[in-house]
Formats: structure tokens, sequence, C-alpha cells
């Protein structure tokens, strides 16, 4: 209702003619913009379902030709694939679990004005924003304690985002009143009690805003396990892909000397050209299927992160 | 004034006492172990590696350990100034991060700017949601997506390149594209993402503002000129500052999964090359002094930006 009336309100002023000219530009600028960002994201997606004679001939373009979903079952039939996606499953829940358990406590009490160890608490992870030990000093750490090749590695060293703290403790301070922790200490409640009972339950939103930005870097990263896993069985999802999308292709180029070789290599050349596109939507589709729902959260939660710079 | 005089009526109810250490942590000992757990792990993977940043210092061994190998004072600095990596990468690093600057600073706040002035509400969430859908795909499915949509055989790029006549390019192994590409496909991914922040900042201007400037008379453009586009200055301001503290540091990810033997003498930067030294060729301590001489320029870099801005426009970051 009230949305109608701003929009009749508008439109009974005028637009002058400079405008209507600026209206119409920033409309063509911004469908320009629009083309360009969704059309790769198009293309792969009717790519990953077309014949793959097609594909390789230039010939899809704006639709799907020869319907097929041969290359999403050749991803599925790939063990190393299905393996390395369990293994992101587990890498990214485990490592959502172990952010938020070390995450959420930090800021709540980092967000309470009558906390003694604020400020020297903030200052400790403050300095780590600026300086670091660098790649070399922190694998050295990360393999005396012996966790190279465990999931731990890809884990623990980053379990606190700087960044993520400061905007769940902005969320805590504005959401969570001292008062109502004063209200519930009288009636015998303690601190550790409160913040799991009553903070929060409260907090849904702010639990849900770490859960995606931890959980989509999780799912998303492939350094720390390039570094720490040398395993190819514990290899994540995008290590995989990344000798599928990004090395395989001069390997397979190089490869091919006989021309019998050559022959069968152009087949599983092409196969793996079609099973590369179902590979992108299908490593995509845990974050890409939630993102419609999701991106109210995020956008909220670089609101929240604003609020403080 | 005001203020002071509640206080000092307060004062005898709460009683203010200056607590000692102890006491402190008494009081508030259960939000001490909230802290702990991120404490701990904070403290053992990233404080201990910045007192273990000595090796870059040492003869590293692993026999020997990080406190155990022999002192060399400043011989792998030095004599990682003396190698042609030095000029390389840091060459490659600058321009790759002032490029990247320069293009990826202005168009979001452009964006943002835009979206907002739109008219069409509708169609202005479709454009918000498609343009920030990228930022999240991995980096490896962005860049293999690049890889597919530029490679000489299949891609979109050279299709339409034959279809006009032209011959198929094959840019992943031209270096004088590399620079473009990887920045272009990182505002592809990032741009609307980015915006968000001043987007936020733009919708906290009051609507008030913007009607008396139309009542007298200003034109779409004169307002984005004289009312936004100053309100969004302090947000690009700090995050320009952001920006500029980490130009040296960019990220590992994409370059190095961009990077094949042809492109190497324009995409080899340092964070690349400290991971090459440092975990292929196994020479811990070189690689220490490469990255520990990388974070000191940004450092520096940071402070004096950080002091340009705030003599400049009022806003620093600290």
């Amino acid at each position: 209702m009230k949305k109608e009336k701003e929009v009749e309100v508008e439109s009974k002023i005028k637009r002058c003619k400079e405008d209507v000219i600026f209206d119409t530009v920033i409309f063509i600028v911004l469908t320009i913009l629009l083309l360009i960002v969704a059309y790769p994201l198009w293309w792969v997606i009717i790519s990953s379902v077309s014949n793959s004679k097609a594909v390789s001939g230039g010939q899809v373009i704006w639709h799907p030709i020869g319907f097929t979903l041969k290359g999403y079952g050749e991803v599925f039939k790939d063990d190393s694939i299905v393996r390395s996606f369990l293994n992101s499953v587990l890498y990214t829940v485990c490592g959502v679990l172990v952010n938020l358990a070390v995450t959420l406590p930090t800021a709540y009490a980092l967000s309470r004005d009558r906390f003694s160890g604020k400020k020297a608490i903030t200052m400790f992870y403050v300095v780590t924003m600026f300086f670091s030990g660098g790649l070399i000093p922190t694998y050295l750490v990360v393999q005396n304690m012996h966790l190279l090749d465990t999931m731990w590695a890809l884990i623990l060293p980053g379990c606190l985002s700087v960044y993520n703290m400061i905007v769940a403790r902005t969320f805590f301070k504005t959401n969570i009143s001292e008062e109502l922790y004063e209200a519930a200490e009288i009636d015998g409640c303690t601190q550790g009690r409160f913040f799991f009972q009553i903070a929060l339950p409260l907090s849904g939103a702010i639990t849900a805003i770490m859960v995606l930005y931890y959980g989509v870097g999780h799912w998303n990263s492939y350094f720390s396990g390039l570094i720490y896993l040398s395993d190819q069985n514990k290899y994540p999802l995008q290590l995989v892909l990344r000798s599928i999308l990004i090395t395989n292709e001069s390997a397979l180029q190089q490869a091919a000397t006989t021309a019998e070789a050559r022959a069968a290599l152009n087949e599983k050349k092409e196969l793996i050209e079609v099973m590369k596109y179902s590979l992108i939507i299908i490593s995509s589709i845990p974050v890409l299927v939630l993102y419609p729902f999701i991106q109210r959260h995020f956008v909220k939660g670089v609101m929240i992160g604003s609020v403080k710079g | 004034m005001k203020t002071k005089t509640t206080k000092n009526l307060n004062q005898p109810a709460i009683p203010v006492k200056k607590r000692g250490f102890v006491e402190s942590i008494k009081k508030d000992w259960s939000l001490y172990m909230f802290c702990l757990p991120g404490v701990i792990l904070t403290f053992i993977f990233s404080y201990i590696p910045m007192y273990g940043v000595q090796i870059a210092f040492r003869r590293f061994n692993a026999k020997q350990g990080i406190w155990g190998s022999p002192w060399v004072g400043l011989r792998y600095f030095q004599r990682f100034i003396e190698s042609p990596y030095f000029g390389r990468t840091i060459t490659n690093t600058l321009i790759l991060s002032l490029y990247g600057l320069l293009v990826s600073f202005p168009i979001p706040i452009i964006l943002a700017l835009m979206l907002n002035a739109f008219r069409h509400k509708r169609y202005r969430k479709v454009i918000q949601t498609v343009t920030y859908a990228p930022n999240f795909i991995s980096t490896i499915v962005m860049c293999g997506m690049l890889i597919l949509f530029l490679s000489p055989s299949v891609g979109i790029i050279n299709t339409v390149i034959k279809m006009f006549g032209g011959d198929a390019v094959n840019f992943m192994a031209k270096k004088e594209y590399w620079r473009h590409l990887y920045v272009w496909s990182g505002i592809w991914q990032g741009m609307g993402w980015s915006s968000v922040i001043y987007f936020a900042a733009l919708s906290g201007i009051s609507p008030e503002l913007h009607e008396a400037a139309k009542c007298d008379g200003a034109t779409k453009f004169q307002i984005i000129r004289y009312i936004d586009f100053p309100s969004i200055l302090p947000t690009a301001t700090i995050q320009l500052i952001l920006s500029c503290g980490s130009i040296l540091s960019i990220g590992f990810e994409k370059a190095f999964a961009l990077q094949n033997d042809l492109n190497l003498s324009v995409s080899e930067i340092i964070s690349t090359y400290v991971y090459k030294v440092g975990l292929l060729d196994n020479n811990m301590s070189y690689s220490s002094a490469i990255g520990l001489f990388n974070t000191l320029i940004n450092m520096v870099m940071l402070i004096i930006v950080n002091k340009v801005a705030d003599k400049m426009s009022g806003t620093s970051l600290f």
C-alpha cells in the first residue's frame, strides 16, 4: 500500500527533460550490466545440458541444443568427485560448528560493556588483522601439532574471523541489552546460562549470517587444502575441481602423440569437456540453491558490519 | 555537564571500586571463559607464527626446528633483493593491485548510485540479485568458467570471433591479456557485492533531503552529485584505506589458478612466489623472509594512506 502511494506521488511531479534522459541512460546501462553478469552463468547452465558435439562445435549460444543429462551422469560416476564432494560437506559442517562455537561466545563477551577484559581481548584480535606470521611459520605450527593431512588443519587456523566476530559483536550489543541480563541476574541467572538460554535463542538472525559467511568460505576455499593435505582421498571438492577445470586441460593437450592415442584422447576430452559444465553447476549447487533465500541475510550482515565502519 | 552530575549522584548507589586484575577476573570469570577457546586458538595459530617469523633470520633446517636453527641475520632478505624475482614479483603485484584498485574501487560506487536512482523497484531487485550472485561462486569455478569462456576451441568469445571471420585467440596463453583478464573477471565477480555497502549507506540518507532538492528544481544528476555522492564519501574513504593497506597482499587463490607457464612473467606475484619457494622448493627461511618483507611494506602503506586520508578528509581508521 505504502509503496504504491510513493510511486503515485513521484509520478505526479513532472520529470524534466534531463531527468528523462538520465533515467533512460541508467536503465540501459544497468540492463547491459545485468546481461554481462547473467550471460556467463546462463551459458554454463545451457552447456551443461547440451549435446557434447554441439558444445565443442560452439553452437550452444542462447539455448540448450540436443538436451542431455549425460554430463551429470558422468560426474556421479566419478569416484574422486563424489568422495571429494562428501569431504567438502564434512569439512564445511565441522568447520562451521567450530567457527560458531568460537565466534559467538567471544562476540557476546566482547559486547558486554562491563566486561573488564574487553579492551585487552579486542586489541588481541585487532592485532591479528594487521600482522601475521605468514604462510611458512603458520605451516610449521600446523606441522608441529601433527595436524597435517587432517581436516583440523583446514578448520582450526581460521576458526575465528575478526571481521565476522565484529559483526556478531555489533549485533549482540544492539539486540541483547544489559538490562535484560540484569533482570535475569536478579532472578539468579548466571552469564553462562543467560547466553545459552536467552541470548542465543534471540540471535537466530546473526547465527544464520555467521553460518552462511563461514559456510560459503569453507565450501569455496582451496588454498588450505592445497597446502595442508597431501592424501588425495581427503581432498575437498575445490581441489579436485581445480585438477579437472584448470590443470587438466594443458596436460591432455600435451599427452596426444600417436594418431590412435589422439582419437581415444579426443573422445575422453570431449567427455571431460561436457563434464566440466555439469561439474561447475553441481559444485555451486549448495550455495546457489540456498542463495535466493539467504541473500537477505547476507546483505543484513554487511549492513551490521558497516555500522561500525 | 549534565552527565557529570548524574554520575556524581549515582556514585554512592553503585560503589565504583578500582578493581585489581585478580578481582576483575573473579567478577567476570564466566565471560573470560567465553573468550578462552578463541584466545587459545588464535594464540596458537596467529601469535606463535608471528614469533616463528624469526626463521626468516635463521637458516631453517627441520632437524633443529625453528628455535634451534642458526642465526644468519638479513641474509635471506639480501638474497631476495638481489634476485631477479625481486623486481619481477613486486612489479607484478603492484601493477595488478593498482590496476585492480583503480577499476574496482569506483565501479561499485557508480553501480550503487545508479541502483539508488533507479525508478523500477522490482527490476532493481532482479538486478541486485543477479549481480550479487557471482560473489558466491568459488575462485576455482570462476577461473574454470573464464578458461572455458575464452578457450580457443569451445569458448564462446572465440566462436564469435570466428563468426566474424577472425582467427581464434588463445587468451590464456597471451601474457598481454592476463592482467586485464584478472582484473575484469574480478569486477564481474565482485562489483555487485561490493556495492552493497554503498547501497546501504545510500538508503540511510533521509528522504527529506531528496524532496527538498526536488522542490528546488534539482535534476536527478544534481541530486546524485550534491547529496548522494557526498554522503557515501566517508564509507568510500574507509574502503579505500583498507584496500590500500593490502595493496601488496593480493590473494593467492585466483592468481595461482590462472597461472600457466606462458603467462608466468606477468602472473608471478609475491604470494604465489612465497608458496612456491616455501612449500614446493622447501626453502622455508627464504620464503618467510619474502613474506615478512611483504607484510612490512603493507604496514607502511597502511600507515601512510591512513595519515593522508586523515589530513585530507578527516576520515581515518585509527
